[in-house]
């Protein structure tokens, strides 16, 4: 099984890289850019794992590793299998 | 008293550190591999700056899991001084030892060059041979050091003093030019809630000799001797 993970800084946390991002953006004219907000993404292979085991199997790795909950939060999905 | 100086692979302050300890303050100092189980009878465990394991994934947030650092842990919660500079102060915050996280300087820029820090509590074991409200000149070196805590933490530390060292202009003064990095109240160093842990983003080590333009930095280690020997 593939899943997903996308790590994001908390909207509470100032996002410096996203609003440079935004901000180039904005210089090349696109105005529809309200706001950007730049985050990481892992794609991590599962053997021999239920979908209800990657439920539990994920947010944990998530929490503990993958991202630092006083900054960031995450969400995930499967990809296949 | 004894030091000892964990090094991790990439970190690149160890050996400046440990010549510090030895030859500047003069007291034995052990090399910890962080794949040991040993701290060696030390007194206080120094982490020191550097990229440890290049900083993948979040500065500092790897080196945490190394066997080493399962001892540092009970070593502090036992009591233990723990000083932690630069990339060892980050590793201190991804372990949970200190509260609050790092982001990316505010500017985005990798910061390299001297700066001057207020101590706001001389009365910790990591500054007690300084003055409150004194300045001091260390260098800074680091992309991730701007401090960000949640309101309830950021009161509690404050309450609690554990504030040790704040960005702060040549006289003394918190300026918005002066926090070059953006951290959430000027915050330099903070101790944990028992002062036995203390994180540190200038390097003290750098800041030992006056070839190097400073010896500010002794007042941290010399804190230490004196909490330890006295």
């Amino acid at each position: 099984m593939k899943v997903r993970i996308l790590v994001a800084l908390k909207t509470s946390v100032l996002d410096p890289q996203g609003q440079t991002v935004r901000n180039a953006l904005h210089t090349l004219g696109y105005k529809a850019v309200e706001d950007v907000r730049q985050g990481k993404v892992f794609e991590v292979d599962l053997a021999g794992v239920s979908r209800e085991e990657a439920r539990r199997l994920v947010p944990e790795i998530a929490h503990k590793v993958l991202a630092n909950p006083i900054i960031e939060t995450y969400t995930w999905d499967i990809l296949e299998g | 008293m004894k030091f000892g100086v964990v090094i991790f692979p990439g970190s690149n302050c160890d050996f400046d550190t440990i010549h510090a300890l030895r030859d500047v303050v003069g007291r034995p100092t052990e090399i910890l591999w962080h794949k040991d189980h040993d701290l060696r009878g030390v007194d206080c465990v120094v982490l020191p700056g550097g990229f440890s394991y290049g900083d993948y994934l979040r500065s500092g947030a790897i080196a945490r899991f190394s066997p080493l650092m399962q001892e540092v842990r009970e070593f502090a919660d036992r009591g233990g001084l723990v000083l932690g500079i630069c990339n060892g102060f980050q590793v201190l915050l991804e372990l949970g030892l200190l509260p609050g996280a790092m982001l990316r300087n505010k500017n985005l820029k990798f910061l390299c060059q001297f700066v001057t820090i207020r101590v706001e509590n001389a009365g910790t074991r990591f500054t007690n041979a300084g003055r409150p409200g004194q300045v001091l000149r260390i260098p800074i070196a680091h992309f991730d050091g701007n401090y960000f805590a949640d309101p309830e933490t950021l009161a509690h530390i404050e309450g609690r003093g554990q504030v040790v060292f704040r960005y702060c202009d040549p006289a003394g003064e918190l300026t918005p030019s002066s926090n070059v990095n953006g951290s959430l109240h000027a915050i330099a160093g903070l101790t944990n809630d028992r002062g036995n842990v203390m994180g540190m983003m200038p390097h003290p080590e750098r800041a030992s000799e006056a070839l190097l333009g400073s010896v500010d930095g002794r007042i941290v280690f010399g804190s230490i001797l004196k909490a330890v020997e006295s």
